[in-house]
């Protein structure tokens, strides 16, 4: 039968909605975070710059969240079209933290609503900004409850399964599976890490293009100097996620490591191309892996050999873990020279070319988000529910999935066109340095 | 009341929320279209702009909301109607889809231009349309099973009559229900030249939702007897959910107390819709899926009953902040303060 070709289609599908809706959903999660910072910071320092640092951000906010609603919507409902008796089964198992989701994006929805709408409504500007902490809280616990469904694909439990039924089923263990600790905290903080770069990045353009408006210098080092702390955070955690890999999903760290042959004293291999099973041009760092994985660097580290061909992962990933580690520590190390160099008053902080790297990484950012997700889906394949169900059982029946694929994609490309023209015109057309003159705010701190 | 009543009773109170919400959000982009399009752009743009503009993201919730839903509590719908759903719920997301962002951009984004006003009013007749097919499957005949799994027959379903008195009825009803409603939102806002617009749509679509939920009945007669049979049992219902269509119609004539026109119309609706619900018992999908058989385990039922209480206990205080803010506010409403960011 043709079904093969259906599961192709399915894979592909699925992962164009999940690459597309991962960007505005990122946004979404961190950005209410930064608007509220930013906002705080204004309140208490008295300072306008702040103020309207937060409304120009939550103006923008709008239209990414309008997108991640409705890209998210499709997800959602492709989840059940593309992979139907995956979702039977899930849905008895793992129902909870998806129903949970509605809830907060529910809650966020509200009072998303509410904030817009009530700029300047209050005398006391303190209830305005309580409003936007359920809107926070509501956008963080989405990616908390769908990052728990995520995990339990990579690590279910809570269940048996006794000739083919499924019995004993307990949600609250299902929710809390061993990858989720490590899996929940590290979307969520990369998700901060990656809005703080993206406005720094913003920030950096328009310093570049001629503005010497104190405003964006305020910008940029109050999203840089989050991205500096987020981005040690996210450092740490990632190492926490090698350690869980190493005990619960060996099969994975070992093909994004291209570690072949269970040994102690693993070493890290960092970049490198593999020609026939041979690799090449490979940074080799004696250890570490062992490190990475056990905390000693004796500790034995299992390999591909210890599994079966059809169940070990495409080994491509090792690219994937390259990109996504390489442009992390890139994005720690470019915050640090910026917080370091404006305290020190370093001149180079201050030049376009360093500007102009602080702008890719807005970019690299959601590069490394990408290279993430897909490390993470591609290497739980060839399953869908890990040691479970694999993902070629999971997939519809249905022969029509090419022709969606087709329309989905068309879908993704108008709406990513249709935001971006819509993002520049909104923010070209009313310029910061009219909108203070507008609110006659041209004396607020002119310091950063 | 066993757990399984008690989970499709949520979902079904749910969807009808989605129903009445959604329709308004429907009509009102088509209103606005056809005005445009009549050259009286401005009668009704503001009122509907108002209206929409804080709550359009909650609407969508409703939807969301429904279909998780269902499939933690009914995870067999995610085989049978996952399956069978593909081509009718994907065009369904599409068109939702385009229709928010584009509400989006042109409303924060400032993106003007007329071409989206009937974009937006288009795909709010498309949208309920290409919806309304689930309830179509969900009557049978139309899904076989085959070795593979289940199969949707498309041309079946696209020449049957009881599929187009189906859709003519989420017209109508959208229609309907838009109108009355932004005929009290109108009033509200104490936009006279709004009301009157508004008032006369709603007379006009008064008729045609009764003639087409009539349709409905007679198509079901032969499509399905056996749900035939169980509507009928229930005439009582449906005979009070006239009476109180025909109060709405009473006060919307009359010109006076648009407030409780509007409380009659949600009435009228939610007695149709639940009597609806109660006589499709106990088939989630005519013949091969019931809400016994599709059910989830009892441990997850309980928790996902624990959530929803909880969930309710943080939504409704929030909603009704919305409410007071924006539906019941009058400054707002009749737009003497503009706070948007």
């Amino acid at each position: 039968m043709a079904n093969e070709e259906t599961v192709f289609f399915s894979r592909i599908l699925t992962e164009l909605t999940l690459s597309f809706h991962i960007i505005y959903a990122t946004i979404g999660v961190g950005i209410p975070l930064m608007i509220m910072i930013a906002q705080w910071v204004g309140i208490k320092k008295q300072d306008k710059h702040y103020i309207l640092l937060a409304r120009r951000w939550a103006r923008g906010f709008v239209i990414t969240v309008a997108v991640g609603v409705v890209t998210g919507t499709a997800i959602g409902l492709q989840l059940s079209l593309l992979w139907p008796n995956f979702m039977e089964l899930a849905g008895n198992v793992i129902a909870l933290p998806l129903f949970l989701e509605t809830f907060a994006f529910f809650f966020e929805a509200i009072f998303l609503g509410i904030y817009l709408y009530t700029w300047d409504r209050f005398e006391d500007q303190r209830k305005h900004l309580m409003l936007l902490i359920p809107v926070a809280l509501g956008a963080s616990f989405s990616a908390v409850f769908i990052t728990m469904v995520n995990a339990f694909m990579n690590s279910p439990q809570g269940f048996d399964i006794v000739n083919g039924q499924l019995t004993n089923i307990n949600p609250i263990v299902a929710v809390f599976n061993p990858s989720m600790p490590t899996k929940v905290s590290h979307v969520l903080i990369t998700a901060y890490m990656t809005c703080a770069f993206v406005l720094a990045s913003i920030g950096a353009i328009r310093l570049i293009k001629g503005s010497k408006h104190v405003y964006h210098k305020k910008a940029l080092f109050l999203t840089l100097k989050l991205g500096l702390l987020f981005s040690i955070v996210t450092a740490i955690l990632g190492d926490f996620s090698g350690k869980y890999l190493a005990e619960y999903q060996p099969e994975k760290l070992a093909a994004a490591e291209w570690h072949f042959e269970t040994q102690e004293g693993a070493p890290l291999l960092f970049y490198g191309v593999l020609e026939n099973g041979q690799v090449k041009y490979a940074i080799t760092i004696p250890y570490a892996l062992s490190i990475l994985a056990h905390l000693k660097p004796n500790a034995e580290v299992i390999g591909l050999d210890q599994f079966p061909n059809d169940e070990e992962p495409p080994l491509y990933i090792h690219y994937l873990f390259d990109i996504m580690v390489t442009i992390g520590m890139l994005m720690v190390f470019i915050a640090f020279i910026y917080c370091i160099g404006t305290w020190r008053k370093w001149r180079f902080v201050l030049s376009n070319w360093f500007k102009w790297i602080i702008v890719l990484g807005g970019p690299l950012s959601i590069l490394a988000i990408e290279a993430g997700w897909w490390l993470d889906e591609v290497g739980r394949q060839p399953w869908i529910l890990r040691g479970i169900m694999k993902t070629k059982d999971a997939a519809t029946t249905n022969t029509h999935v090419d022709t969606m694929l087709i329309l989905f994609a068309g879908l993704y490309l108008i709406l990513g066109i249709g935001s971006i023209v819509v993002l520049t015109r909104m923010f070209r057309k009313n310029t910061v340095e009219q909108e203070l003159a507008d609110h006659g705010l041209e004396k607020a701190g002119d310091s950063l | 009341m066993t757990l399984e009543i008690i989970g499709i009773s949520v979902l079904w109170l749910f969807l009808f929320g989605y129903v009445i919400v959604a329709s308004i959000d429907f009509g009102a982009g088509f209103f606005n279209a056809y005005s445009t399009l009549r050259g009286k752009q401005n009668i009704l743009t503001k009122v509907i702009q108002r209206y929409l503009s804080p709550v359009w993201e909650v609407t969508n919730v409703f939807l969301v909301f429904f279909f998780v839903g269902i499939v933690g509590f009914f995870p067999k719908t995610a085989y049978y109607y996952g399956t069978t759903l593909l081509v009718p719920i994907s065009l369904g997301i599409i068109l939702l889809a385009i229709r928010g962002a584009y509400y989006a951009f042109t409303t924060y984004g400032g993106l003007k231009s007329k071409k989206y006003i009937y974009l937006y009013g288009l795909t709010g007749l498309i949208i309920p349309a290409s919806l309304s097919i689930v309830l179509t499957i969900s009557e049978g005949g139309f899904v076989t099973m085959e070795e593979y799994g289940p199969n949707l027959h498309y041309w079946t379903l696209f020449t049957s009559p009881l599929t187009w008195s189906i859709v003519f009825l989420s017209l109508t009803a959208v229609l309907y229900i838009s109108s009355v409603f932004l005929t009290w939102y109108a009033n509200q806002a104490k936009d006279e030249t709004a009301t009157n617009l508004m008032r006369i749509y709603a007379l006009c679509w008064a008729a045609p939702l009764i003639l087409t939920a009539v349709g409905i009945i007679v198509e079901l007669r032969s499509h399905n007897p056996e749900h035939y049979r169980q509507l009928m049992d229930l005439w009582w219902l449906f005979g009070l959910s006239f009476v109180l269509f025909a109060g709405t119609v009473y006060f919307i004539w009359k010109r006076k107390s648009y407030g409780i026109a509007v409380g009659l119309l949600i009435s009228q609706f939610l007695l149709a819709f639940f009597a609806y619900g109660i006589s499709h018992f106990p088939y989630l999908l005519y013949p091969f899926l019931t809400i016994y058989d599709g059910f989830t385990n009892k441990a997850m039922a309980i928790s996902l009953i624990i959530a929803f209480i909880a969930g309710l206990l943080l939504l409704i205080p929030s909603l009704i902040l919305l409410l007071r803010l924006f539906l019941f506010n009058k400054n707002y409403v009749e737009g003497k303060k503009v706070d948007n960011a």
